[in-house]
């Protein structure tokens, strides 16, 4: 049952008051998700009862903590329907899982070898790369999205050559909300004997993914984008190519044996995961996923779907507004990006936000997506499963406030003189 | 945690009136320092690279003093505005008189102390901008970018 009323419950920071008496109203979930109670809670529970390292202690706490880390192992492992526990490793975030692959798998590509990116990448699927680039004489490019914001398949094919060794790519772009046609993808890039890496950030919190199903080699996502704790990261990969790949980092736990002379590698995932790990976090975001499938991915995709059309319905009042990505709500659930040329998307988070009402404006680390967009900035409304259609309607009613702050609608000639400074 | 709770709650709502002062946005709606120069002595390029806003500015001297300013990129309507008031205020100004203005909004926006005695015109409609720390950036862009421009430069001053 998805009862809304008795989820908002779960989460006290949705009580909170911002400047004295305006209810939050949080629409930037796709930068970070609030926490249940039971998420914090797991927390205290931890450090209060059972904090030790893990790995290395034969004592109880030792023992309690090491379980309970290995348990969330396990856990991502059903969430994602892949094939072992042991290809999860636990990252500091999306942005560290991907690192890892550029570093790791980057040591065997060879001089005019090919990474493969999208337009709509995040940075964090941007750099990794450029550094390698620096390390490597490798080309890097750039899979175009069309007019409708898709990415442009045909010329996708195209771009798979010989040369191509990796393909890296979003599932769902956190400014569009486009979801990519993995599959597909993964077919190609079977074909063309070519890694597929998947940047799932924006789409694991959101609906249901079967790595296997998929078909791509790795995957990649972060706690805190649902109901998790900052500062855990999740990278799936397959089995032998884990075993293949060098290690990130090096240390404790991702060794067997260490001699004066050399050492040898622990087993996957341990191999890459160095140093003592964020046990208590780790721990927590097991109770985040928990969470999370009680309340039934199904349900949170459907309500997102049901949240977008019932936005874009009543944004499309403001005709004055550009609006990125498909007009179809089913395509682009739980994203709505948008910037109009005379407030710019700064202005309108500041005046919105003395009403409660909390979204993005900026760049949203896509700044090649942008400019691909022909915009410096836009504004970014995100929902989650926690979120209502009271909230859209005092959403639309701040922004109407903004709007007519700024004179937008009223004034046609100021609207053609910014559009002229913006092009300059 | 109860306490840290009211701590963060009870924070006056700043009026947005402070911050869009009708100066700013006529400074937004026409801004001064569009025209192209003809001849640039100094130039810069800066980002804000939290929000992607951009300034590029260039200043064209004459008998040691600022002659014009040329102004252009996008931003907010504080940082275009600030960017505006920086072209009109900086004319006729010698390097060293452009600095102290620099300087003066800094402390202005970080609440420090500045007792230099100069005529702030326009700048004055920046000081709500302080009680929005995160639009502090923006106000600040045009003038970061004017000290960047003067970087490796600081010769034709000396002289
Ligand atoms: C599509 C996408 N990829 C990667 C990231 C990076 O996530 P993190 O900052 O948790 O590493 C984000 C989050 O901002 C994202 O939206």
């Amino acid at each position: 049952m998805f009862d809304i009323e008795k989820i908002r419950k779960d989460f006290s920071i949705l009580e909170r008051k911002i400047w004295d008496d305006k209810l939050l109203v949080y629409l930037d979930n796709a930068a970070t998700t609030q926490k249940p109670k039971v998420v914090i809670n797991a927390l205290v529970e931890y450090y209060e009862n059972y904090n030790a390292n893990i790995h290395r202690g034969v004592h109880k706490l030792a023992e309690e903590a090491t379980s309970a880390y290995e348990n969330v192992r396990a856990k991502v492992k059903s969430f994602l329907s892949c094939d072992e526990a042991s290809e999860v490793i636990f990252t500091r975030n999306t942005t560290e899982s991907i690192n890892l692959l550029a570093y790791s798998l980057g040591e065997s590509l060879n001089d005019g070898d090919e990474v493969l990116l999208t337009e709509m990448e995040h940075h964090s699927n941007i750099i990794p790369w450029y550094l390698l680039r620096g390390r490597k004489k490798i080309n890097i490019k750039f899979i175009p999205i069309t007019d409708q914001y898709e990415l442009d398949y045909e010329k996708l094919e195209k771009l798979i050559v010989k040369g191509t060794k990796i393909i890296s790519i979003t599932h769902k772009s956190n400014v569009l909300g486009t979801v990519n046609d993995i599959k597909k993808i993964a077919k190609l890039a079977k074909d063309n004997g070519s890694i597929l890496i998947v940047d799932a950030a924006q789409s694991a919190p959101h609906m249901k993914i079967n790595f296997t199903d998929l078909g791509c080699d790795f995957l990649s996502f972060s706690s805190h984008k649902m109901c998790g704790p900052t500062g855990v990261g999740v990278l799936v990969g397959k089995k032998e190519l884990l075993e293949k790949m060098p290690p990130f980092l090096g240390g404790g736990e991702m060794i067997r044996k260490v001699t004066f002379e050399d050492f040898t590698l622990n087993d996957v995932p341990w191999k890459f995961e160095a140093g003592t790990p964020n046990i208590a976090d780790v721990i927590a975001f097991g109770v985040a996923i928990e969470y999370i499938q009680k309340i039934g991915l199904e349900n949170i995709h459907k309500h997102e779907i049901e949240l977008t059309k019932y936005a874009l319905d009543k944004l499309s009042k403001f005709t004055f507004l550009k609006i990125y990505g498909s007009s179809d709500a089913s395509k682009r659930a739980g994203i709505i990006t948008f910037s109009n040329p005379v407030v710019h998307p700064h202005d309108i988070a500041t005046i919105i936000d003395q009403d409660g009402v909390a979204i993005r404006a900026g760049h949203h680390c896509a700044q090649p997506l942008m400019k691909r967009l022909g915009v410096s900035a836009t504004a970014r409304a995100s929902f989650y499963f926690y979120n209502t259609e009271e909230e859209i309607d005092i959403f639309v009613s701040v922004l109407q406030k903004a709007f007519d702050y700024f004179e937008v609608g009223a004034c046609k000639e100021l609207k053609g003189e910014s559009k002229e400074r913006v092009s300059k | 945690m109860i306490q840290m709770k009211e701590k963060t709650q009870s924070q006056a709502l700043p009026h947005l009136d402070e911050l869009y002062k009708e100066i700013i946005l006529e400074h937004y709606r026409k801004p001064c320092g569009r025209e192209p120069l003809d001849k640039v002595d100094y130039h810069a390029e800066g980002m804000n690279p939290l929000c992607g806003d951009e300034v590029r500015l260039s200043l064209c001297m004459k008998d040691k003093k600022i002659d014009k300013v040329h102004i252009e990129g996008h931003g907010c309507s504080i940082s275009v505005a600030s960017g505006s008031i920086l072209a009109d205020m900086l004319r006729g100004k010698t390097i060293d008189e452009a600095k102290r203005v620099s300087r003066y909004l800094k402390d202005l926006m970080h609440d420090k102390s500045n007792k230099e005695k100069i005529d702030i015109g326009d700048l004055e409609a920046l000081e709500g901008v302080k009680k929005f720390p995160v639009r502090i950036k923006c106000a600040l862009l045009p003038w970061t970018t004017f000290e960047e421009a003067l970087v490796g430069h600081e010769h034709v001053e000396i002289s």
